[in-house]
């Protein structure tokens, strides 16, 4: 079993090297990730909200949706916290007492 | 071969950190019995690939995105602004699902009093 | 619950530092159109300026200053904060989200701006209190007695 999990991730390093082959230069101005969009917003951010910080204007402008799902993602982690440790104690306890008389 | 390897090596060489990286989660997922060092691994694996994205972000001779009047609207003058504002929330939702998954470990110790994944795996044969 | 260590030092220098950290945290949410910032890092900080006086205070001392209560309620202030943003501009005729529908006066572009700082605003409450929220629940559920958790 040890020895499948080495070999697993040996082989998934030499994956990842190879696909690393394929990927534009470290700093390359021109790579695909730095076209398009992303011109796009450096050479309207500022003109369209006065705001210099172009990370701010995509986060909570141009990508407002994405934020605000993560923003709910978030309260939903916090929410399971909560019902996880400090919901319904009673039932919780209940239960753990069925768990050792079993 | 040597070419590839140049490449990789001068070239791309963050990608080869960021993968050395990847693969230390990997191995703390994979080949550690207890739940808390597979967690653990899970975030360095989450850490590698917010750098992955972040090396992304680079350019050469570019500053960071923030507009100034001093350099204008060129897009090779600021840094790619997106993998930027994607991370950012990546790593507060890391934290987010980190606390979820502390608090599943915590609910699966008090149940079971235990949280190796052998000794957890025994008792979940032994009550069928 | 964590109890209270017996340490002046820690006690003083708690002090002074958790007001610094909260204006600090102000300073990154409201200066992150100019700056590096915005609604997430400012929302950590005050997070991380509350759950300082939970670590060196003890939780029955911190209560004072942010209850545990508190914790989710706040995240689902900020919530409604980013989500009533949108709704508001889909009540006055735009679309969800889109700032320069919202009446407030205002030239198009600096409605954009407006809109981004209250958007912000609810992302850093929201992050704040549901990172509070988590530290609390982890921190509690140790706790026999349950007592105020």
């Amino acid at each position: 079993m040890r020895t499948f999990g080495v070999v697993l991730i040996v082989i998934t390093g030499l994956v990842l090297l190879y696909a690393g082959l394929g990927l534009p230069q470290f700093g390359d101005p021109h790579a695909p990730a730095a076209e398009h969009v992303s011109d796009h917003y450096i050479k309207h951010a500022y003109h369209d909200d006065h705001t210099p910080n172009i990370v701010t204007v995509m986060i909570a402008d141009y990508r407002s949706f994405d934020t605000l799902g993560e923003t709910i993602v978030v309260f939903a982690a916090g929410l399971a916290c909560y019902l996880l440790l400090r919901g319904e104690p009673r039932r919780r306890k209940r239960a753990d007492e069925e768990d050792q008389t079993a | 071969m040597s070419e590839a390897l140049s490449g990789l090596l001068f070239d791309r060489w963050p990608y080869l950190l960021t993968v050395v990286l990847l693969l230390i989660g990997l191995y703390g997922m994979l080949m550690k019995r207890n739940l808390v060092k597979k967690l653990i691994g899970m975030n360095i694996f989450q850490g590698a690939i917010i750098l992955f994205f972040i090396v992304h972000a680079y350019k050469h001779g570019a500053s960071v995105p923030v507009h100034s009047a001093v350099l204008g609207d060129a897009p090779e003058a600021y840094m790619n602004p997106i993998p930027h504002g994607l991370m950012l929330t990546a790593i507060v939702v890391s934290v987010a699902t980190t606390g979820v998954a502390l608090a599943l470990l915590t609910v699966i110790y008090r149940r079971f009093g235990s949280i190796d994944e052998g000794e957890l795996l025994r008792r979940l044969r032994d009550r069928e | 619950m964590i109890r209270r260590p017996d340490n002046m030092i820690v006690d003083v220098v708690v002090r002074l530092m958790v007001p610094a950290i909260q204006i600090f945290a102000f300073y990154v949410i409201f200066h992150g159109h100019y700056s590096p910032g915005g609604g997430f890092q400012g929302g950590a900080l005050l997070a991380g300026s509350i759950l300082l006086q939970r670590v060196a205070l003890g939780t029955e001392r911190s209560q004072l200053s942010f209850p545990v209560r508190y914790g989710l309620p706040f995240g689902i202030i900020g919530v409604f904060i980013f989500a009533g943003t949108g709704l508001f501009a889909l009540i006055m005729g735009g679309q969800y989200l889109q700032y320069d529908a919202m009446p407030f006066g205002l030239t198009p572009v600096w409605l954009r701006n407006t809109g981004i700082l209250l958007v912000e605003l609810g992302v850093a409450f929201a992050v704040m209190g549901v990172l509070v929220s988590i530290y609390d629940s982890l921190a509690c559920s140790s706790d026999e007695e349950g007592g105020r958790c």
